[in-house]
């Protein structure tokens, strides 16, 4: 620790902090363009310097000096920073007058404007006049790809973007061309970025010239209202702002959330929300004569009833999406029940995960931060730059810190960082168990980490394979006190909140593949279940969001709210519960799924008990009170582990596949979008590409 | 200074490779550096393959030298966008003549050589003459301020130069010929225009005064004595070339006679320093 002197204020920080770090512990505000926390120090913008005392006699940037460069005075006194003195204020105002010598006075017609750094900063530096009577320099607009809008001569080379691109999201195409004055970001001959993490440099833009291209001149900051919400693209959870105007969600953008996303969303989370609007099921439909035809609610349930009536319980099947919160798996749940049936299924992909097995044997225990504890990783039949891209972001973030083995099972593709590859599929994994030189790596690791994807266990013999990666991990010593590295990524927003509801087949019960098969369930509701093929023969009630597969297999279709238009809860793959809240309203008759639930179970005379979301709600906390902690990560019993481990069963030897190969087209919502649309369309031109 | 862009596509070449006997020296110079540091050989590699690409760089060049490396082709894009010295242009397969434009050039006539570019090669910097054979351009500082003005031509350079000597300069490479590098007008290196006058005793640089164990008094004294005698019998040249002593010429050409015959290690003024024996190469033989 070292003693600084900030103004006035004495402080205490590790001498390894900064003078910009320290300067903010101290209560200080210093302005800032190139200083990013999570990314490398450039130390270019110069508009941090700072005055001190104990250091060279000219202003410092103080982003780029440390605290222990700093020397005491001549009896011992700790240094001295000052940030409000005139040499400070004189100096930063020199710095925004050069930058703003080129940066052009576009601000009324800039989609940063009312959001930007340097406009916010020039009201604390800036002068009301300009000095510079020459010609500003032009820079051409690049072509970075279709989610990125570029308007280069606005940049200040501040490299934030270029750093973000190299270091976080691990592809390094963004770069820095030419010099001094002439410098320009763009890509290598202008090719799209390939990044799933590419519209996080818009937010790290501190002026206009990295936009959302999709957003582009659709809305001004201040006219938007802001609702906190969580992000259902996948199962990591990231904690997201939805940006509404009137009925209309105008953008979705990240919020801070150290222990899930920090502050990164993946592509599909930011830029979704154009399939919000398309393809909306805005009216219940009912199947008469082979075609879908509009109907009212009162219709629509009366041919539900009339069909559920001759029908016994067990022949009845629920059906649970990837996209449903928990209150309405609850609700399904509880209406199945009502009914007779033990038909449901929250794992549409036939994953083998059992929460009768115990919740640790399906969350990602290590937790998404803990990651950056682990010193060994290896990942079985996943692709999480694919399943879960600000996942892979922390995995990469411990790789580049050094002494982190990773081994990898499955597709061998590019994760942004290098790793071993194994094998294949489960023989490999089998012969870990046993021994092999990465297996003494795991051994001789304090954490670590086995990381299990859906790949490998939506597959005949997953709960051999899942039973198998328990034995590795225990025999490893992935499970012990205080740590549990026995990690299951899913891929799915709604799935550990429906395995802890307990959505899954009872006694007797079928499963998804059982219902789905001609001759299974005679009745289906699904909830939004759009990932599965139902065979003919069974009558499917569809309560959803798009027009989307699940849509058209229907017989009554029940149009629902999608994430952003309802108060849901959602547990992430670590088990951390959350709440979406409603930003917005669903479109036409559209109602909340659980309030759908609750009108059809009054038609078919089995009504839920509860009439508002507050009682399904307590409802749902008294059966399951880990939910009602909102934030939290319920731990699991490693127990449920070690028991798992003692479980064979016989492993094929077909390679694992990663459950997620199309990153931009994995729900109803993405497969409605446009961009989401013309992002896929380029990513299979690159794998054609370099399959070539 | 300008905004500098790779050369359009149509003059791009479709693929670019190192020559056998550059690959090798490739795998040299990559291996001097520490595993996973390789990168640090890509401002080599590109020099070489603009070199061995009749003076610049093309796009595959560059993707080339970085799949060699392990770069991403960004990185090397933004090492030949930001190093001047890479020509992202093709350049005259002849001669591509960069005239320093620094101050002391300037203050002694590159402006003048520049017109002489833009008469003789092309109005505009870094485009091809008629022929396709020349191209100039102006560079920031070449290192040769002591022989301003000057031009530089791959790694030869041209001192002294007049415009008349320029133009000659000019046409030989357009014939294909190869002019005499170096001050062009006639002193050796960066001596004084106006000719040596110290350290221009002979015995300095035949070897007949190391292992004496004299040092540098001896050496010195030795100088001394020479000089008194020499200043005595025969008042010749010598003399000559100790008399302009005070104000440089403005016109170097008279001093050249003399100049020409200066001692020819003219960097042996250093050797005066050290305390041990003056041991020079054995240089020219003084004609005195």
């Amino acid at each position: 620790m070292a003693k600084l002197i900030v103004d006035d204020i004495e402080v205490e920080v590790p001498a390894e902090y900064t003078l910009l770090q320290a300067c903010e512990a101290a209560g200080a505000e210093i302005p800032r363009f190139c200083f990013h926390e999570r990314l490398s120090i450039a130390g270019n913008c110069r508009m941090c310097l700072v005055e001190v005392k104990g250091g060279p006699p000219k202003p410092q940037a103080s982003c780029a000096m440390s605290v222990r460069d700093l020397r005491p005075g001549p009896n011992g006194e700790p240094p001295v920073v000052l940030t409000k003195s005139p040499m400070v204020k004189k100096a930063r105002e020199g710095v925004m007058e050069f930058l703003l010598i080129n940066h052009p006075l576009d601000c009324p017609i800039c989609d940063q404007g009312g959001e930007c750094d340097l406009q916010d900063q020039a009201m604390a530096y800036g002068v009301d006049t300009s000095r510079y009577a020459e010609n500003k320099r032009a820079v051409e607009d690049k072509y970075i790809g279709p989610l990125v809008k570029t308007s280069m001569t606005r940049c200040i080379q501040c490299t934030r973007c270029v750093r973000f691109t190299t270091e976080v999201a691990g592809v390094a195409e963004l770069g820095a061309i030419g010099r001094g004055e002439d410098m320009e970001i763009t890509t290598y001959l202008e090719a799209a970025l390939s990044s799933e993490l590419q519209g996080n440099v818009v937010d790290l833009c501190p002026v206009g010239a990295l936009t959302q291209r999709p957003y582009a001149y659709h809305a001004r900051p201040w006219e938007l209202v802001k609702t906190e919400s969580i992000d259902v693209m996948d199962a990591v959870g990231s904690n997201i702002r939805v940006d509404t105007r009137g009925r209309e969600v105008m953008r979705v953008l990240p919020r801070l959330n150290e222990d899930v996303n920090e502050e990164w969303i993946s592509d599909k989370t930011r830029y979704i929300w154009d399939g919000l609007k398309t393809q909306r099921l805005d009216r219940p439909y009912v199947r008469v004569g082979g075609k879908l035809r509009p109907a009212s609610w009162p219709e629509a349930f009366a041919a539900i009833a009339a069909k559920v009536k001759g029908v016994s319980g067990n022949r009845i099947g629920g059906l649970v999406g990837d996209l449903s919160s928990v209150e309405e798996v609850f609700a399904l749940k509880q209406l199945l029940a009502a009914l007779g049936s033990a038909n449901i299924d929250a794992r549409q992909d036939g994953a083998k995960l059992d929460p009768s097995l115990g919740r640790a044997s399906y969350l990602f225990n290590a937790s998404i931060a803990g990651i950056e504890q682990a010193d060994a990783l290896l990942i079985v039949g996943a692709n999480p730059r694919l399943e879960a891209s600000v996942l892979n972001a922390r995995i990469r973030k411990r790789w580049l810190a050094g002494n982190f083995p990773i081994g990898l099972i499955g597709d061998a593709v590019d994760l942004t960082y290098s790793y071993d590859y194994l094998g294949a599929g489960p023989d490999t994994l089998t012969d870990l168990v046993g021994s092999g030189t990465f297996a003494e790596t795991l051994k001789n690791a304090k954490h670590p980490l086995i990381l299990v994807g859906q790949g490998a266990l939506a597959r005949p013999d997953g709960a051999a394979v899942l039973a198998l990666a328990a034995r590795l991990a225990v025999s490893v010593g992935a499970v012990k006190e205080g740590w549990n590295g026995f990690s299951v990524l899913h891929t799915a927003a709604s799935r550990v909140g429906a395995l802890d509801v307990g959505a899954v087949p009872g006694e007797g019960g079928l499963d998804a593949v059982a219902m789905t098969n001609s001759g299974g369930a005679d009745v289906i509701f699904a909830l939004g279940a759009d990932e599965i093929d139902i065979a003919p023969g069974a009558f499917v009630v569809y309560v959803g969001t798009h027009g989307d597969r699940g849509a058209h297999r229907a017989d009554v279709i029940l149009p629902g709210a999608a994430y952003t238009e309802k108060s849901g809860t959602y547990v992430n793959t670590e088990g951390r519960t959350q709440i979406a809240n409603r930003a917005a309203f669903p479109p036409g008759e559209a109602r909340e799924e659980w309030a759908i639930l609750r009108a059809l179970s009054d038609v078919l005379g089995k009504k839920l008990p509860f009439d508002s979301l507050g009682q399904l709600r307590a409802a749902l906390y008294a059966a399951h009170p880990h939910l009602a902690r909102i934030d939290h990560v319920e731990a699991a019993d490693p127990q449920a582990v070690i028991d798992l481990a003692a479980k064979g069963g016989e492993t094929a030897s077909a390679p694992f596949h990663a459950a997620v190969t199309e990153f931009y087209l994995t729900n109803p919502i993405a497969r409605a979008s446009a961009v989401m649309a013309e992002c896929s369309a380029l990513a299979q031109s690159r794998l054609a590409a370099a399959a070539e | 200074m300008s905004v500098r862009r790779l050369a359009p596509k149509e003059l791009q070449p479709e693929s670019f490779a190192f020559t056998a006997e550059n690959l090798a020296w490739a795998e040299k110079t990559i291996a001097k550096y520490p595993a996973g540091r390789q990168a640090s050989a890509v401002i080599p590699l590109l020099m070489r393959a603009q070199e061995q690409a009749e003076g610049w760089v093309s796009e595959p060049a560059m993707r080339y030298v970085g799949e060699m490396l392990g770069m991403p082709p960004i990185r090397v894009y933004e090492i030949a966008t930001f190093y001047t010295q890479f020509q992202l242009l093709p350049v005259g397969k002849k001669a591509h003549i960069q005239v320093c434009g620094t101050t002391p050039c300037m203050l002694k006539g590159a402006g003048d050589l520049m017109k002489v570019c833009k008469k003789k090669i092309h109005p505009e910097p870094f485009h091809l003459n008629e022929s396709g054979t020349l191209s100039w351009e102006e560079v920031e500082c070449a290192g040769a301020c002591v022989n301003a003005p000057m031009v530089q031509v791959v790694d030869e350079v041209f001192e002294d130069l007049t415009p008349e000597i320029l133009e000659g300069i000019i046409d030989a490479f357009a014939r294909g010929e190869k002019p005499a590098v170096g001050p062009q007008n006639g002193r050796k290196s960066s001596e004084p225009v106006t000719g040596l006058r110290v350290l221009t005793s002979p015995e300095l640089y035949d070897g007949s005064m190391v292992g004496k164990g004299a040092g540098l008094a001896a050496a010195r004294e030795a100088i001394a004595a020479r000089e008194a005698a020499a200043a005595q019998p025969k008042p010749a040249e010598p003399a000559a070339a100790a008399a302009p002593s005070a104000p440089p010429k403005s016109d170097p050409a008279p001093a050249k006679p003399p100049a020409a015959e200066a001692v020819k290690a003219a960097g042996n003024a250093d050797s005066e320093k050290p305390s041990k024996p003056v041991a020079p190469p054995p240089a020219g033989e003084k004609g005195n």
